[in-house]
């Protein structure tokens, strides 16, 4: 066990770093900055693996070992106990007065009918076995709490088998997250704006379900601008041509279908505006904006794209406020999530958007290398900005958008049970208690002048021994001494002086 | 619903009668501590001249503090009054500290209990509510040991020292009342929150009797004659204390109780993280921390078994644990961000 105490120790102390530099996985933007920060000590730290931790060499190293430790353990005590189950308690020792926990009975039985009484009373709860010494003494062997080993390996298999479904979980699970506009939706499988899946699943396998449309998302706030609930109406069919359905996704509630879970993780608005290019037919766009801070100020971009190679694309950098308040200098922050005179601020640009030369852009942000800036403007719903060329923009209003987070992992279930067993196993290897005893039961030899029909009697030596330190075994080693005296008609002794303070708590 | 502003102030005036009131008990269990049977005045002053007593009584008990072993003579020289009389008192001080613990509990369970009926919900949705019930457990579980062994009653004072503290922090920690974000809205807040907080109780306690095994075990260790040179700071409390053995045993009973409903409580948080944040384990920092200290307490667990690391090694183990406990709870919450940052300060 030395071994599970220093990879127990290696693992916790692996973990630390875990929780104080940022994590590629949680949070990919904080790392970004920490390197730039950071210089030297920050890539020693990305070399080393410090910005993913539980996905490092090192760390995957500790609980390798540990696993197999775990392994080596358990497979020969599986071997022992089920030995131990099988085998007969274990023979008196000589000499019993020196357990921890001993006492003697004097009984006007004799030692077979004294044997045989005792055994009938420890029998419900404990394993016995009488046996006869060469000095004629009869002695019985009892214990209990076989069930604690078995909870002890139950904890450590069950352990066992949620390790590797847990393992087995990152190769058959999938996730991807998408935003999605009101008036909009997507299905499964399908375009996802990021998706991870691992590397055993099937994506011809993959549940066929749409959100066919989020019919509207809805934010409420209490006096003190705190949210109190965010709720997402949506419309959505199982299977390839399933009926539609209706559902309210909220925080704490994912819809779940198909094996599949669909979870609303986050919320923002979407401004829309017209272009008016003269003698051409107006251009209308919504378009999600990315939330910079807890009251929603956001950021997004429009890009009207013209024919490739004649440079007269549009690009409209924005940034929305909800609730907006001007700094005095014609820059506007919001100052409440919740949408009140909301105020769309664009900064237009004429030319090359690069859409067209077939690099991925983000949909987030414009790339004004090759465009020129034509414009500048803060609007309110309704009002319109003119561009140089005579084109108009127009702020037409807002819509919410949601972003939802579809997830697939067919291990959970399977570890929810591993995980209660866990619970159920360790249980078992606290609470049980552990306990041996024995009796030595010797008859008395009647005195010669006693005559042949003098009754028996038999002296009684009763010995205990815990062997685990769960529960107050002098207590309960002196309320068996009572039950057997019950048992073999011993009287109770006169009443025990009173207990001296703290007397008997670490006795036993 | 509205949250009730009326019922919202009660219960703040309740923490303040709650923690007065515990302020009070502790005052009571140092007197029993210094002038009690087992104290170190009693066993001090029979060996020095009795002297005209004074008001010794009110002048120990009110400073707050024991007196050190130091000063056990100079005490007993000044303010020796006879043994018996002195005894009485002592009895009469640990009645007095049982007394105004079980009024600040009523009052301290009515605080809590007030402030979740004024917010319409469990009241454990911040770091101040959860604080609060934390020492509620902490008081509960004492008075039941109390019941079970009377005699334990002189020792009080460590533990009620503690909870006093726990009151304060709680007092810093303060928010206002107010509904949950979003987030918490979930049955599974009840059944989480509240069994890691039980857990963390227990916990607390069984630092608590860690330390005083540790000092217990140094004592014994010098009274032996081994490592006599080692520091004697704090080891000469342990005379008062009960015998290392049993202290060791309570330790680990405590922890054999409460670790599996903390490994229950991590699970329902799992649990809840599949419904509301899509997974039921992310590595964010408070489950970092919540695994490593259900890995240091499973540490101790094993140690407490194993040859070489039984005893004080086990000990300062127990301790790591309810320090990496204490961590996840005030530095993870306030210092780092994570999914888990309900604190409420801001």
């Amino acid at each position: 066990m030395r071994t599970a105490i220093v990879l127990l120790f290696l693992l916790a102390l692996a973990s630390v770093p875990g929780s104080l530099l940022p994590q590629r996985p949680l949070n990919p933007a904080k790392v970004q900055s920490y390197l730039q920060t950071h210089g030297a000590w920050g890539r020693f730290l990305d070399a080393i693996g410090g910005f993913d931790v539980f996905g490092s060499v090192w760390f995957s190293a500790v609980y390798l070992l540990l696993f197999l430790s775990l392994i080596g353990c358990i497979v020969p005590r599986i071997r022992v106990y089920a030995r131990a189950l099988r085998s007969q308690p274990l023979k008196a020792p000589r000499h019993l007065s020196r357990l921890a926990e001993n006492g003697r009975l004097d009984s006007a039985m004799s030692a077979e009918q004294a044997a045989q009484r005792a055994k009938a009373m420890l029998r419900p709860r404990w394993r016995t076995v009488t046996r006869v010494e060469d000095s004629g003494a009869v002695t019985v062997s009892a214990e209990k709490g076989y069930s604690r080993e078995a909870g002890n390996l139950l904890f450590h298999v069950s352990l066992l088998v949620a390790l590797v479904l847990i393992a087995a979980g990152r190769l058959f699970s999938y996730q991807g997250s998408v935003v999605v506009v009101e008036g909009t939706g997507f299905c499964n499988p399908g375009l996802y704006d990021s998706f991870h899946a691992g590397r055993s699943v099937d994506e011809s396998k993959v549940a066929k379900f749409c959100i066919d449309n989020l019919n509207s998302f809805n934010a409420t706030y209490l006096a003190d601008g705190t949210p109190s609930q965010f709720r997402a109406d949506v419309t959505y069919s199982e299977g390839a041509n399933g009926a539609p359905k209706h559902d309210l996704i909220t925080v704490n509630h994912p819809l779940r279908m198909l094996g599949d879970r669909i979870y609303l993780i986050n919320h923002g608005f979407a401004p829309t505006v017209t272009i008016k290019r003269p003698g051409k037919a107006p251009w209308t766009d919504t378009e999600a904006f990315l939330p910079q801070d807890g009251f929603l100020t956001s950021e997004g971009v429009f890009k009207l794209v013209g024919p490739a190679g004649e440079s007269k694309d549009i690009g409209l950098q924005g940034l929305f406020a909800p609730t907006p308040q001007d700094k005095g200098n014609g820059v506007i922050t919001s100052i409440s999530p919740q949408a009140k005179n909301p105020v769309l601020a664009l900064f237009a640009f004429t030319g090359d958007t690069g859409v067209n030369n077939g690099v991925a852009q983000s949909v987030y942000t414009l790339d004004t290398t090759k465009m020129t800036k034509v414009g500048a403007k803060n609007l309110a719903v309704g009002q319109s900005m003119s561009l140089p060329d005579g084109t108009t923009v127009t702020f037409d209003g807002y819509k919410q958008w949601a972003s939802l987070q579809v997830s697939h992992d067919p291990t959970q279930t399977f570890l929810l049970i591993a995980a209660v067993s866990m619970v159920t196993g360790l249980l078992g290897s606290l609470v049980v208690r552990r306990r041996r005893i024995w009796l030595r039961i010797s008859e008395v030899v009647p005195g010669p002048d006693s005559g042949d029909d003098a009754p028996a009697r038999s002296l009684v030596e009763v010995g205990g021994l815990a062997r685990n330190d769960s529960g107050n075994f002098t207590g309960e080693f002196e309320s068996l001494l009572a039950d057997l005296r019950t048992a073999l008609d011993v009287p109770a002794p006169a009443q025990s002086p009173a207990r001296a303070v703290g007397a008997g708590i670490g006795k036993d | 619903m509205a949250i009730n502003t009326g019922l919202a102030q009660l219960s703040e005036g309740l923490w303040t009668v709650a923690t007065g009131t515990y302020m009070l008990a502790v005052v009571a269990y140092t007197g029993e501590y210094a002038f009690g049977k087992s104290g170190r005045i009693a066993r001090t002053s029979t060996a020095v001249i009795r002297e005209p007593a004074m008001a010794g009584a009110v002048a120990t008990g009110g400073s707050g503090l024991p007196p050190s072993p130091v000063d056990g003579a100079l005490y007993g020289a000044q303010y020796g009054a006879g043994t018996v009389q002195r005894r009485d008192s002592g009895n009469r001080w640990g009645r007095a500290a049982i007394a105004l613990t079980v009024l600040g509990l009523i009052v301290h369970a009515a605080c809590v209990i007030i402030r979740g009926v004024a917010v319409d919900r469990v009241p454990w949705g911040n770091m101040y509510e959860f604080t609060l019930v934390v020492g509620l457990i902490a008081v509960i579980a004492w008075l039941a040991t109390l019941a079970r062994m009377p005699q334990l009653r002189y020792l009080g004072l460590f533990v009620m020292l503690p909870v006093l503290i726990v009151m304060f922090l709680a007092g810093t920690l303060y928010t206002k009342a107010s509904k949950l974000v979003p987030a918490l809205q979930s049955y599974w807040l009840a059944i989480h929150v509240s069994s890691i907080a039980v857990a963390e109780g227990i916990l607390m306690t069984s630092a608590a009797i860690t330390a005083m095994y540790l000092i217990r075990a140094r004592y014994d260790r010098i009274s032996a004659g081994v490592g006599a040179d080692q520091q004697r700071r704090f080891a000469t409390l342990g005379a008062r204390l009960p015998a290392a053995a049993s202290l060791d045993k309570a330790a680990y009973r405590t922890v054999a109780f409460a670790f599996p409903i903390y490994t229950a409580g991590v699970i329902f948080g799992a649990i809840w993280a599949e419904a509301a944040w899509g997974r039921y384990w992310g590595w964010d920092p408070k489950e970092t921390w919540a695994f490593i200290a259900w890995v240091v307490y499973a540490m101790y667990l094993h140690a407490r078994a194993t040859a070489g690391w039984k005893g004080s090694r086990a000990g300062y183990i127990n301790l790591l644990g309810f320090a990496a406990m204490t961590f996840n709870f005030f530095v993870v919450n306030i210092v780092i961000s994570g999914l888990h940052s309900y604190a409420g300060l801001s």
